[in-house]
């Protein structure tokens, strides 16, 4: 019987991080932030109907960059685990860090068991009562969870799109300019400024509204706000 | 997985219950009571029981009106249930039966269409909501034999067509379009004859909401299980529209003077 060859833990290990890393690197970013009335999250998407940004629960969005199978397989679970929590206790019991602690749990599993890993990086983002009470959750595709204030990005250009927010980002935002800095952050990720500007897809959770604050912002509405940023500035 | 176990993997959450989690559907638990089978036991005296519910087309959409008591027996057990909801932003649901059942079934329901919409990203049409709706009452059917009715109305505003559009069913699931008006539970038959008299085609919303609130007073004056509006204590029918520009609550303000006045008109 042939015996495989030992390959030390470590080794395995490093080699799928790097592996789910060039897969992560080759999507564009993601940028959540915090403005004055709630959340912003956007996303280069050239197209209308594949989405990067999404809908779970009243107050909680999801965002995710990579292979789109898989975010998307994610995407569907926690929608089912948010709805399943909800019918069977209340909608009230449907909590962002629960269900972050689900995604990282289950990707860590992934990560550790399977051959391959997956290759995606999420955003689970709650609008909170007040903009203290907001929560913003990254999971890594090792299922390493980190909480953020203000903004989170995830993806290929998450590096300088964070050094330039830093710099950047200021407090309590009108959604308008929430949108420019937003759009800013995101042209900020490449190395040499793009010739021509890809399509934005825009998710709001909007305090104010009544019963589920997701708000998904239609591509005419996204061109109409970057046509409004680019004058205003 | 932690994140969820199940391994249904459609946009139905009603099928996600039936395929990976039984025990929260609604009446799943029937079939283990041999009693209910033999017909030993008869549930209908013992639990509450939602009565008079309708529904009407107006020129803007459709006026759907419930009143507000329970009975159990002979019993009141409640003077301010609920019966008539807001399904989704186009659409309304209203029930009669047993309450428990429908008040469980029309959560099933409302949750159902939520999650379609975010895990397909589109809402449902008009028809593939009422044709879910059927599939519900329809897995009803063991329960209704042991006395466990669950009889909804199911309208709308179809985006499609531009207009409101009424869906009533039967206890096997079977789903009937009605172009004017429909009225069920106990009060149903009376009504339904109020509104056959009175209704006209393209009522303006002010006269449709008088012709509800009449037929159910016409319902609680002949059915012991139908409450008319409760002047005393300050409890008045839940009224709800739904127009091209989604669903909106009728406020009590609006349901109180027109209440006042069919009162008044009782007194001769």
């Amino acid at each position: 019987m042939a015996v495989p060859f030992y390959v030390s833990p470590d080794q395995i290990m490093q080699d799928k991080a790097e592996y789910a890393r060039k897969g992560i690197a080759k999507g564009r970013s993601i940028v959540a932030m915090e403005y004055n009335d709630g959340l912003l999250l956007m996303a280069e998407n050239p197209s209308a109907s594949l989405n990067k940004i999404s809908e779970i629960y009243d107050r909680i969005a999801f965002a995710g960059v990579g292979k789109y199978s898989e975010f998307e397989n994610l995407r569907k679970a926690g929608i089912r685990y948010a709805d399943l929590k909800g019918y069977a206790y209340s909608r009230q019991d449907v909590t962002t860090k629960s269900l972050a602690n689900a995604y990282s749990e289950t990707m860590g599993t992934v990560f550790t068991r399977d051959p391959k890993p997956l290759e995606v990086e999420i955003l689970v983002v709650e609008v909170g009562e007040t903009s203290a009470q907001n929560e913003m959750y990254h999971v890594s595709f090792d299922g390493t969870i980190t909480d953020h204030r203000q903004f989170a990005v995830i993806g290929g250009q998450a590096d300088r799109i964070r050094g330039y927010l830093q710099e950047h980002y200021r407090t309590n935002l009108p959604l308008a300019d929430a949108f420019a800095l937003s759009r800013r952050s995101l042209l900020a990720g490449y190395e040499r400024p793009p010739s021509e500007e890809s399509a934005l897809e825009v998710g709001l959770l909007e305090r104010k509204r009544i019963g589920r604050k997701f708000y998904r912002m239609t591509q005419a509405g996204a061109a109409q706000a970057m046509t409004a940023a680019n004058n205003g500035s | 997985m932690p994140l969820f176990s199940g391994s249904y993997e459609g946009a139905s959450f009603f099928e996600l219950l039936t395929h990976d989690f039984p025990h929260l559907l609604p009446f799943q638990h029937l079939g283990q009571v041999p009693q209910l089978a033999t017909g030993e036991l008869r549930l209908s005296a013992a639990v509450p029981f939602a009565t008079t519910v309708l529904a009407l087309r107006c020129a803007d959409g459709v006026v759907m009106a419930g009143d507000r008591q329970a009975t159990e027996g002979f019993e009141i057990s409640s003077r301010r249930i609920e019966k008539v909801y807001k399904a989704d932003d186009y659409s309304l649901i209203a029930m009669a039966g047993a309450a428990g059942p429908c008040l469980e079934m029309i959560k099933l329901f409302q949750v159902e269409m939520e999650h379609y919409h975010k895990i397909e990203g589109e809402t449902l049409a008009l028809d593939g909501k009422a044709n879910k709706l059927a599939q519900m009452v329809k897995q009803n059917l063991p329960a209704a034999f042991s006395g466990l009715v669950v009889i909804p109305i199911f309208a709308g505003y179809d985006l499609h067509r531009q207009q409101g559009r009424i869906f009533k069913y039967d206890v096997t699931g079977g789903r009937y379009e009605e172009l004017q008006f429909y009225a069920t539970g106990s009060g149903g038959k009376e009504a339904r004859s109020t509104l056959k008299k009175f209704f006209k085609a393209e009522l303006p919303r002010e006269a449709a909401l008088a012709l509800a609130l009449e037929a159910l007073v016409d319902a609680a004056d002949v059915d012991v299980g139908t409450s008319g509006p409760d002047l005393i204590r300050g409890i008045y029918p839940v009224v709800k529209i739904v127009t091209r520009a989604g669903v909106t609550d009728v406020a009590e303000d609006e349901i109180r003077p027109l209440s006042e006045r069919l009162i008044a008109a009782l007194q001769g």
